[in-house]
């Protein structure tokens, strides 16, 4: 089963909203404990080594490109 | 290893000088096998080798066995291959046997695990026994075996790799001599100095992170399990694992900072106050303190011409999953049979390949394994130590992250994805698959699979389910017949279960007791082909 990227929830800006709550309030520190919980909790429930990767290589991606836009804009 | 150490050699060893030294050096004696180093691997295949009818010469450069405890856990697969070496019942006798461990956290337990949750089997998941015990036992055993020359400080200080023989050059305490070997095996250790003569790489990671291992003599009424904590109350941020060896000495792990001076923390007074923090009290006297950093590393080829490394030579591991002396001694169970037959020239050289291509794939899983159990005990950035900190947290509260805490995990035998494997052409839903080692299993009380195996003889063997008729078998296989008449009880039926047996289903066992093949209707022609293949002849 490949990732799905396609938009998977019915009212998407209620997922968004419910992360970024969660992080509301919190120190840079706590948000990254947060998010390293978080992570390994949605990867189990996923629950299938291909899909992570896929997902694992796409969220680095991203991290790639913003860099080069930054490059871009200096 | 370890200076500050009461523990002086258990066994010392006379040097003898041999005929051999005699002959001049272009007259050199020649011989067919040359083991170079006498600890477990060494004297294992040793004894493996010579009771399959070969000339052995083993050469030490030491006298003696006994230096600290060093490797503690052996494992199941390593006893049962003892077993066919005739020494696991003293190992066994001697050894603290055990399966449970548990993981701390704070003070907290996390989970506990069994690594053998189930009856049925001759040997158990894990016995603890120090190492110089074991290889006491190994002399012991190699002494009754007249094939086996052993000499003690004969130190080889040249290599020279020829077309059909390696050529080497030994110093005694009577000065120098050389022989030469048709084949010459290194188990000669992490240092290795025969790896240095070939000019090979021993590339891999070197961790920072240091460890402090006391050995310690106490009376204690902790259980006979592992135990680990991660952050301890008395070793705050660190870990610690404990463990029970024979003669009421435990073994105390310690992880410490990377800036700790070993110098400094190895003092026995300096070690005292850090035990007596984490036992409660101060009775105990030390056997062994070490402090160490380790290597995950391995050679690119374990066959360098007529040298053939084997053990700690060839691979290096942390120690938190018992991966070193177990991975060394499967190295010897995997070439033993194979060299065996290279030398009676009933398979050709190239089956010495098979050898590098499975313990390669072995070394490489020991390394992964140990080097993400040495990752998770020292996280080497702030993200990975929050990653870890949230397994730690969820861990308390489900299941799957009880899992992936990583406190090591202990050797299992690996599986070969190998050419000298026939693939599966029938369907399984179970069972050792071809590549994999055979499962023990019961054949009534006090009677077990591996016993019928090893009294086989330990050559190829057809492990087969009766369906009342007889199998037409290829020359020279040795036979294990289940059920039917004439054939071994399975009262349990634990190994019909174990092999996904019906009647007629069949293993071709391998000499170290892998699955070459396995068959739900044998013929006589794919036997033979299995056979063939698993022995290198196509």
């Amino acid at each position: 089963m490949p990732l799905s990227t396609n938009s998977n929830f019915a009212r998407p800006d209620d997922a968004f909203r419910a992360v970024v709550e969660a992080h509301r309030g919190l120190t840079d520190a706590q948000s990254a404990d947060f998010d390293a919980a978080l992570v390994l909790i949605l990867a189990n429930h996923i629950g299938d080594i291909e899909v992570l990767r896929e997902a694992l290589l796409l969220a680095k991606r991203r991290m790639i490109d913003g860099q080069q836009q930054q490059q871009q804009q200096q | 290893m370890a200076d500050a150490n009461t523990h002086q050699a258990k066994t010392q060893f006379g040097y003898r000088r041999h005929p051999d030294q005699d002959r001049p050096g272009k007259d050199a004696a020649g011989h067919p096998v040359v083991i170079v180093g006498a600890g477990p691997v060494g004297l294992s295949l040793a004894i493996d080798l010579a009771q399959r009818g070969q000339r052995v010469v083993v050469l030490d450069d030491a006298d003696r066995i006994g230096e600290g405890s060093r490797a503690i856990c052996f494992s199941k697969r390593s006893l049962e291959y003892w077993d066919r070496l005739g020494v696991a019942d003293r190992m066994v006798e001697k050894g603290v046997v055990w399966s449970v461990g548990r993981i701390f956290h704070g003070e907290s337990q996390l989970y506990q695990f069994n690594l053998l949750p189930e009856d049925g089997h001759k040997r158990p998941a894990f016995i603890n026994l120090q190492q110089y015990y074991a290889e006491a036992y190994l002399v012991d055993r190699v002494v009754d075996l007249p094939a086996i020359d052993l000499r003690w400080r004969n130190k080889v200080t040249a290599l020279e790799n020829r077309n059909d023989s390696a050529v080497l050059t030994i110093e005694t305490p009577d000065g120098s001599y050389r022989l030469h070997a048709q084949y010459v095996v290194a188990c000669d250790g992490a240092r290795s100095s025969l790896r240095q003569m070939v000019g090979a790489e021993f590339g891999g990671q070197v961790f920072e992170d240091q460890f402090l291992i006391a050995d310690v003599k106490m009376t204690a009424e902790f259980p006979t399990e592992r135990w680990f904590w991660f952050d301890p109350p008395f070793h705050a941020g660190r870990s610690a694992l404990l463990h029970r060896q024979p003669d009421d000495v435990w073994r105390i792990d310690l992880q410490l900072s990377r800036d700790a001076d070993p110098a400094v923390e190895k003092k026995p007074e300096n070690v005292r106050p850090r035990i007596a923090r984490m036992l409660g009290h101060d009775k105990f006297e030390f056997e062994w303190i070490s402090l160490y950093k380790f290597q995950c590393r391995r050679m690119d080829r374990f066959l360098h011409g007529r040298v053939i490394f084997a053990g700690d030579s060839a691979h290096q591991v942390s120690p938190f999953g018992a991966r070193g002396a177990n991975s060394g001694l499967e190295d010897a169970e995997n070439l033993s049979w194979k060299l065996d037959r290279v030398l009676r020239g009933t398979s050709p050289a190239s089956l010495l390949e098979s050898y590098h291509v499975e313990r390669s794939l072995a070394a490489d899983e020991n390394i992964r394994e140990s080097t993400r159990s040495t990752d998770f005990m020292a996280p080497h950035s702030q993200q990975e130590a929050r990653l870890r900190k949230a397994v730690l947290s969820l861990a308390k509260e489900t299941e799957f992250g009880k899992r992936m805490v990583n406190g090591g995990r202990l050797s299992v035998p690996c599986s070969y994805d190998t050419p000298l494997s026939s693939r599966d052409a029938e369907a399984w839903r179970g069972g050792p698959s071809p590549g994999c080692s055979m499962l023990d299993a019961p054949l009534g009380e006090q009677a077990y699979l591996t016993d019928a195996f090893r009294k086989g003889g330990t050559d190829f063997t057809l492990l087969s389910f009766s369906n009342g008729a007889a199998i037409d078998m290829p020359a020279g296989v040795k036979d294990i017949r289940i059920g039917g008449e004439g054939g071994l009880a399975d009262p349990s039926g634990l190994v019909a279960t174990r092999y996904d047996a019906e009647p007629d289903t069949a293993y071709l066992l391998r000499p170290d007791g892998y699955v070459a093949a396995r068959f739900r209707h044998p013929t006589r022609e794919a036997i033979a082909a299995a056979l063939s293949r698993a022995a290198g002849l196509n």
